[in-house]
């Protein structure tokens, strides 16, 4: 019952859409922020503004302790080795981008990226785009039907010329958690670099870079009740070492003349420009508050009510479930018998619930089980039972409209 | 030939009978069910409107200067909407559609659909359907 405390967190739940009390099940496309992250950002601009790291006066001071404690913060939260290791980007799709476009110097024709198909569209199209500058060849790890990475292909996949592995920790499109330790100590076995996006697993699970073994591995602020526009990538430092720097400018440089620079230490050669002060600093605040929730209790909270609504949606004799994965996460994805995801998803939001339909930007996922698209709903802290009662009873009601 | 004016005081008077958005989405979804199904050879990718929701194909043809269009969808919605938007601008002149702005939709309170949000095909459907009267005019000029 102390989740129903939790919803009083979040100003937006409170709210009627189409004349209905909103049931917000979409966290996985961006979380809801508790009202704690929103006066922090206030307060940021109401007492604390200023640029970080490049003034002596107080309030530049203030602000870049600030900044540094959420690194600091975020270093402890996913157990990495260094506070260095930890840059900030702006998202998820911006960390993928900043390793893909790293390792131009490093591929040479011939090389092989490997990428799962359970990927979301930002995991996909940079390495795509690496592989048509370098000359290198993508291959992909297979799913199979019921949502799962089929591991069995990775000894022919992996061979002394695979450069790159990369795939998600959980599924955006299915809630599938994936073995990253088996996956990766397979990719390390013949020298390749892990890249792992965790935008779906920093809000649902404890995550140990450092127990994980991976090279690199991206999240998202918004995902974990944190501002938009911020990200982290972390990165080990032998290889956030090796890669060049992504963008050039402010902050980045160490020494600059006219005609050649030399570039700062990490984490700052990642981080050209005024970064965004705010969103980390509310980032700060949402990690806090997440952390005094604590991320198992979260955990377990969200996988009792994945079950609760799977065991009432499989009573509904028109539903047929996408991703049936043994290991899964705050996601269910469902179509219904007949008719198409969106006509759905139109009759929901009527009645005031908010569900994710389409591809979601997943469409290698769509194309291999050859549906247009899903229904999804995904959990989050604020996610009470009385969420999924209402939003069952709609989905009966839009059932019985749509035959 | 009834004017596209007189077609959406029709469509708004219908309207106007439903106490609920569940009538009117009953409504919408039996005009989806009852929209004639375009034939697979006139589904062409030239017709087809990509959408990230649904998608939606459109093709047009003039006789003696009035403008037939046929469209279908992948979802009865999408459909439905089509169905409404057809009915004001079949048979009508190239120089009306060229200009028409579909705007019963607000009085109806369905103008959501056409929110690029949706990404349903609709909103280019409606940008095609006057492309298709600008097109039709200037062939005649």
């Amino acid at each position: 019952m102390k989740y129903l405390k939790v919803k009083k967190d979040f100003p937006i739940l409170n709210q009627k859409i189409n004349g209905k009390p909103l049931i917000y099940l979409d966290s996985a496309a961006t979380t809801q922020k508790p009202k704690v992250v929103i006066d922090e950002i206030v307060n940021y601009y109401s007492f604390s503004n200023s640029n970080v790291h490049r003034g002596v006066h107080a309030l530049s001071e203030r602000a870049t302790d600030s900044f540094e404690e959420v690194r600091l913060g975020l270093c402890h939260h996913i157990n990495a080795k260094h506070q260095h290791e930890i840059i900030f980007t702006k998202g998820t799709t911006d960390s993928v981008n900043l390793v893909a476009h790293g390792f131009r110097s490093i591929l040479k024709p011939g090389d092989e990226i490997v990428v799962s198909e359970l990927e979301h569209h930002s995991n996909l199209i940079p390495w795509q785009m690496l592989a048509q500058t370098s000359g290198a060849k993508l291959k992909f790890i297979p799913m199979t039907t019921n949502g799962e990475l089929d591991l069995s292909t990775l000894g022919s996949l992996l061979n002394l010329n695979t450069k790159i592995v990369a795939f998600n920790h959980i599924s955006n499109a299915l809630g599938t958690i994936n073995p990253v330790k088996k996956i990766t100590s397979a990719a390390h076995s013949v020298g390749a670099c892990v890249f792992v996006d965790g935008a779906q697993a920093l809000p649902h699970m404890r995550v140990d870079v450092q127990n994980l073994d991976v090279d690199f591995y991206a999240g998202s602020a918004h995902k974990m009740y944190g501002p938009t526009g911020v990200g982290l990538l972390y990165g080990k430092s032998a290889w956030l070492e090796k890669i060049p720097p992504y963008q050039g400018g402010g902050e980045m440089i160490a020494e600059v003349s006219m005609e050649k620079s030399s570039y700062a230490g990490l984490p700052h050669k990642f981080e050209a420009g005024t970064p965004n002060i705010e969103g980390v600093i509310g980032w700060g605040t949402a990690l806090n508050w997440l952390n005094d929730i604590g991320i198992e209790n979260i955990k377990t909270h969200e996988d009792n009510l994945l079950n609760y609504a799977l065991e009432l949606l499989k009573e509904i004799p028109d539903v047929v479930f996408y991703g049936t994965a043994k290991e899964r996460a705050a996601v269910i994805s469902f179509g219904l018998k007949g008719t198409h995801p969106y006509d759905a998803g139109v009759l929901l939001d009527q009645m005031g619930i908010a569900v994710r339909t389409g591809h979601h930007c997943a469409q290698p996922i769509m194309t291999c089980l050859q549906i247009p698209g899903t229904i999804r709903i995904s959990l989050a802290a604020y996610t009470i039972q009385d969420d999924i009662d209402k939003f069952i009873e709609a989905l009966k009601k839009t059932i019985l409209l749509l035959n | 030939m009834e004017t596209i004016l007189a077609r959406e005081e029709d469509i708004i008077e219908e309207f106007s009978f439903f106490d609920d958005w569940m009538d009117k989405y009953t409504y919408l979804i039996s005009l989806g069910k009852d929209l004639a199904k375009m034939i697979p050879e006139s589904k062409t990718p030239e017709n087809q409107i990509k959408g990230c929701q649904s998608q939606v194909w459109l093709n047009a043809k003039i006789n003696e200067n009035s403008i037939f269009f046929e469209a279908d969808s992948d979802a009865i919605i999408t459909r439905g909407m089509i169905a409404l938007l057809l009915r004001v601008v079949q048979g009508q002149k190239p120089e009306e559609i060229a200009v028409y702005e579909f705007k019963f939709l607000q009085e109806i309170g369905l103008t959501a659909h056409l929110s690029p949000s949706r990404a349903n095909g609709l909103l280019s459907m409606v940008k095609q359907i006057r492309l298709y009267g600008v097109a039709f005019q200037a062939k005649r000029k």
